[in-house]
């Protein structure tokens, strides 16, 4: 499997997605600097990851999603490729209108890093494959917007249509205001596009890939990725 | 200009001339007064410093550059540093807060090391006063906001309360990075016929004069005369540092600085007179964001985000090229040459021209007097072992841990982001904090310590006390400690008392170093951390850095498991002098702390060891702030069980409970390991003291506290 | 000519803003009763040539709808005026 993870100015995630790719899946990496123009050639994976694109300055991703390689990108995901964003990177993905929505800060006003549960909410994406729906799984979450917001018609027509992969839910599975970190709409933790083929996600799964880590529940997520790939899911 | 108005001493002046050989010029007297501040220059501590030692066996780089290096095996290091930023936290909490975090990242760089961890040592004022919260708001945010956009984990730290840092709270940053041994980078290796380039954001007059800030008092007066507000900008830092080791990777970089505390003349002439070159640098060459500024506040502006790189003349337009890649200003200014100088050129005539060794090094130093303080034996001959719990036992142990001192700082570490870079294997809130080391597949473990307490009522055995405890943490988790960084955080020396206490805390430091072989590799000094109304408690803080081998070496707290017997090493009891007990019931700090005791603890630590290399516990901590008690109710809150314990109800209950110091340590062994265990302790007080089990943790004749209410305690809701 | 664009963006009515109900308590608390709404946004000012005000206006505009305004949660009001005046 073949990944390009894009770096941006102020990316800070990009070496741990690019070490978590490579030691749970044997992924070949290239890192794509954000000003370049084209994607590397054969490219299965494209990662757009966490950190402080241009500083979070103005409004989280939004300088990062007018980069020079997001036009690539975007052509890239709508020929089938897959794209992944994780926590900046999804706010970039919802910036570059990939996906829909946008981040507030979260309401507790402050950043916050620490493990979350999850909830699968769908097994029949490329991303996850390797779960099963109703799963309870632990991402660490490391962010101060995440916050998902999207108005009322469009969020129900956006359930309606399946595109919620992941919500913040308790250890057991349920979906309770109180396992919430940050007041995302309808708990909102990852979704994908109308083709299942854009992934958003606030945890990182990067941070959950080895045992040594403490969790390896991130590590079904490059495997699903690999498993898609390898049975020519890809474009 | 009156040299005085600038801070400088006559004595110092005299130096100058005669180092001179003539009066000093306007521009050079600025120089000269920051330079030889007691920020820059530790004229009233080098004496003291000079005790620790500073060999060992993993020491690659001691003191004297922007941070040391210890070896971590398989060729690569570890460079680290703590620094205080406390003056510029008091008035302006979140930029001083946050520019702290970035000075010392950019120390750790400039050793050529990528910053993979950081920790901060925070001291405030009393919980809940209003001054408190939003000086403690700021500086938390300010430690998060820069550490997270930057990408460098806050993995651990301290934080405590008192009502001696109301007006004065203290900001202790500690950065590590990991270096390759055969790319440290040096401000030692220039030669004549090389480039001064800066790299970073444009020049203000930001923080101008703050070296000096930093070394008087803050009297009213500073507060509206102070230097401007250095404002940080991680997103700038973040294209530093990769820009940085890119040029590193490249193999471009002759020597490199940081722009800290007197920006330009700082770091410019520290590599003339380590590398013993001249440095001529074109201050109209500096970019720059104000206008009109004077030659002299170009040279000594504390802009954030800057660094100065020494690279060979061929390697420029690479160096141009790379800069311009991460959107950096990039700025060729000087140039060394044969000889001794530190050359100021500003449009075309020298404004500054003196020898860079007299700049860098030869502030003569100050001999302040000592004298024991007046109040030590009232300090001292308190009757501490009387104060009973008057509501009980139960309630004693509740209020301890509820303390702000030594209650839950989730609400805090969850601010950071202590897991960026994927390395934080055992994250704050515990002990140790443990990373691993992805080059070598080796672990780091991290201890900050302090003991303000006990440092105010002796401190030359508070000082040991702070050592002994960071070492004895680390070798309870089965590291082996490779070496300390110290930031020493005192108020004015240059009342008599208060010198005697620094040079008393130093010597009990220094002695424990030595005695447990730990040698001091960097470090900080922070005097005048007073005001008219109040000045802080002796606050020398510590980082020691420790080596695991692998993660089966390693022994962590808080792993409790049903049927394990509790084993306590050590002394029963301890003292209650300066300890949380006391400081929560009676509020002042009375009394004698145990002495620092090098046998003791050399047994201590050779055991403690065995016990980690010999895997004969689940779980081991040692006693520190709350003595037994605590380190029991911590046991049973993070591993999720109860205990049932049974004391010597010979010994005092008050020291045996809550008594603090000296080496002593609480192990949880599984039964069957329980023999094995005995035998490494043989020699050293050890008495088996329950058994783990249970939703309670009870202590015969003492209380009996269910678990749930111990996390309720513990977590302030 | 050179023009200077004033630009306040805040979020849309109906956008919950987190930071304006804080505040908003916060001065409850110290007893300013009489604060009905507070709403937080962001203010920027943008120096710009332009042949003249409407043609400022109108580059302003397309910046705001190219990067500075998101319109799924922002709204802004903007002045353009000559610079100096």
């Amino acid at each position: 499997m073949k990944v390009a993870v894009v770096v941006f100015p102020g990316s800070n995630c990009d070496a741990d997605v690019a070490h978590a790719v490579e030691v749970t899946v044997g992924a070949s990496v290239e890192m794509v600097w954000h000003a370049s123009e084209f994607l590397p050639a054969g490219t299965d994976l494209v990662i757009l990851p966490g950190g402080f694109s241009y500083g979070d300055y103005l409004r989280c991703g939004a300088m990062a999603a007018r980069s020079s390689i997001m036009k690539d990108v975007k052509r890239f995901a709508s020929s089938g490729g897959l794209v992944l964003g994780i926590c900046n990177g999804f706010q970039i993905l919802t910036e570059a209108k990939m996906l829909r929505g946008a981040f507030l800060p979260n309401r507790t006003l402050s950043f916050i890093c620490r493990p979350c549960a999850l909830r699968v909410e769908r097994d029949d994406t490329p991303f996850t494959l390797r779960y099963k729906a109703g799963q309870v799984v632990r991402f660490p979450i490391a962010h101060h917007e995440g916050l998902y917001y999207l108005d009322k018609d469009e969020l129900d027509a956006m359930e309606k249509r399946r595109q919620v992969v992941f919500r913040y839910a308790t250890p057991a599975g349920e979906v309770t205001d109180e396992a919430n970190p940050n007041g995302a709409l309808n708990n909102i933790a990852g979704m994908v596009n109308e083709g299942g083929n854009v992934l958003g996600l606030i945890p990182h799964p990067e941070r959950a890939s080895e045992p040594v880590l403490g969790s390896v529940d991130g590590a079904l997520m490059w495997q699903s990725i690999s498993e898609w790939i390898k049975g020519g899911g890809a474009h | 200009m009156n040299y005085r108005t600038l801070g400088l001493r006559d004595k110092e002046y005299d130096a100058i001339v005669e180092g001179l050989g003539r009066e000093p010029n306007e521009t050079e007297l600025h120089l000269f007064s920051v330079m030889w501040s007691e920020h820059c220059s530790y004229k009233s501590t080098r004496r003291l410093l000079r005790l620790f030692p500073k060999e060992g066996k993993s020491v690659v780089q001691g003191p004297g550059e922007n941070a040391g290096i210890v070896d971590v095996g398989d060729g690569w290091g570890a460079a680290f540093k703590v620094e205080s930023h406390n003056h510029p936290s008091a008035v302006e909490p979140y930029q001083g807060a946050a520019t702290g975090v970035g000075g010392i990242i950019r120390d750790i760089l400039a050793m050529g090391a990528r910053p993979t961890a950081s920790m901060d040592g925070l001291f405030f004022g009393r919980e809940g006063a209003r001054s408190t919260r939003r000086l403690s708001d700021g500086i938390i945010r300010g430690v998060g906001d820069y550490g997270n956009c930057v990408g460098v984990p806050t993995v651990g730290g301290k934080t405590a309360y008192d009502p001696s840092y109301d007006e004065n709270p203290l900001v202790n940053a500690f950065c590590l990075g990991l270096v390759r041994l055969d790319r440290v980078i040096k401000s030692s290796t220039a030669a004549p016929g090389q480039v001064a380039v800066l790299i970073g954001s444009p020049t203000g007059r930001d923080g101008i004069g703050g070296a000096a800030f930093a070394s008087v008092e803050l009297a009213d007066e500073t507060k509206s005369s102070r230097p401007q507000v250095q404002i940080g900008d991680p997103f700038a830092e973040k294209l530093l540092v990769e820009c940085c080791l890119e040029l590193v990777e490249l193999g471009v970089v002759v020597s490199m600085q940081d722009m800290g505390a007197g920006g330009i003349t700082s770091s410019a002439s520290e590599v003339a007179a380590k590398s013993g070159v001249s440095v001529v640098i074109e201050l109209d060459r500096v970019p720059l964001r104000e206008e009109g500024m004077a030659p002299w506040e170009i040279a000594l502006s504390e802009s954030q985000e800057r660094m100065l790189l020494i690279v060979q003349k061929k390697d420029i337009e690479l160096v141009e090229s790379v800069a311009a890649k991460w959107g950096l200003n990039c700025a060729s200014i000087g140039a060394t040459t044969p000889g001794d100088r530190f050359v100021l050129k500003y449009k075309g005539n020298v404004v500054t021209d003196v020898p860079a060794s007299l700049l860098g090094g030869e502030c003569p130093e100050i001999s302040w007097p000592s004298l024991s303080p007046e109040d030590l034996n009232a300090r001292q001959s308190f009757g501490a072992e009387q104060i009973k719990p008057s509501k009980g036992w139960e309630d004693a142990v509740v209020s301890l841990l509820s303390h702000p001192n030594w209650a839950d700082k989730s609400w805090i570490y969850e601010q950071y982001d202590h897991m960026v870079q994927i390395n934080t294997i055992v994250g704050p809130g515990s002990p140790v904090t443990l990373l691993r080391i992805k080059p070598n597949g080796r672990f780091l473990a991290l201890v900050m310590e302090s003991d303000p307490w006990k440092c105010h009522l002796d401190p030359f055995s508070g000082g040991a006390e702070t050592v002994a405890k960071g070492l004895r943490a680390l070798v309870v988790c089965g590291a082996v400690p490779l070496g300390m960084t110290d930031c020493l955080n005192f108020p004015s020396p240059e009342k008599p008392d208060q010198f005697w206490e620094l040079e008393e805390a130093v010597r009990g430091m220094a002695t424990a170093c030595r005695e447990m072989a730990c040698p001091v590799v960097s470090g900080n000094v922070s005097l005048y951390n007073e005001t008219s109304k109040s000045k802080i408690l002796p606050t020398p803080l510590v980082c020691i850095v420790g080596l695991v081998d692998s993660l089966e070496d390693f022994l962590p707290s808080g792993r409790w498991k049903e049927g394990d017997r509790l084993f306590l090493v050590g002394s029963p009891g301890g003292s209650l002098a300066g300890s949380a007990y006391q400081c929560v019931f009676s509020g002042k700090p009375r009394g004698v702390p145990i002495p620092f005791d090098a046998q003791k603890e050399k047994a201590f630590l050779e055991r403690a060891a065995k016990t980690a290399k010999g895997r004969v516990a689940e779980s081991g901590r040692p006693l520190v702030g709350g003595g037994l008690a605590l380190a029991l109710a911590k046991e049973a809150i993070e591993s999720g069980i109860g205990a049932r314990v049974n004391l010597d109800a010979e010994a005092k209950p008050l020291s045996l409970l809550f008594g603090e110091g000296g080496p002593r340590a609480i192990y949880a062994v599984p039964p069957d390991k329980a023999a094995a265990f005995c035998r490494i302790w043989q020699g050293f007080p050890v008495n088996r003291i329950g058994k783990v089990g249970g939703s309670e943790l009870s202590v015969d004749g003492f209380l009996k506290i269910p678990l749930e209410k111990l996390i309720q305690a513990w977590r302030r809701p | 000519m050179r023009y200077r664009a004033s630009l306040l963006i805040y979020l849309k009515e109906g956008v919950l803003d987190i930071q304006g109900r804080t505040i908003l308590r916060s001065l409850h608390d110290l007893g300013y009763g009489e604060v009905q709404d507070v709403r937080v946004g962001k203010y920027l000012r943008i120096t710009l040539e332009a042949a003249d005000e409407s043609a400022a206006r109108r580059q302003a505009e397309a910046m705001c709808s190219d990067l500075l305004v998101n319109d799924l949660i922002e709204e802004y009001s903007l002045v353009v005026e000559e610079e100096g005046k």
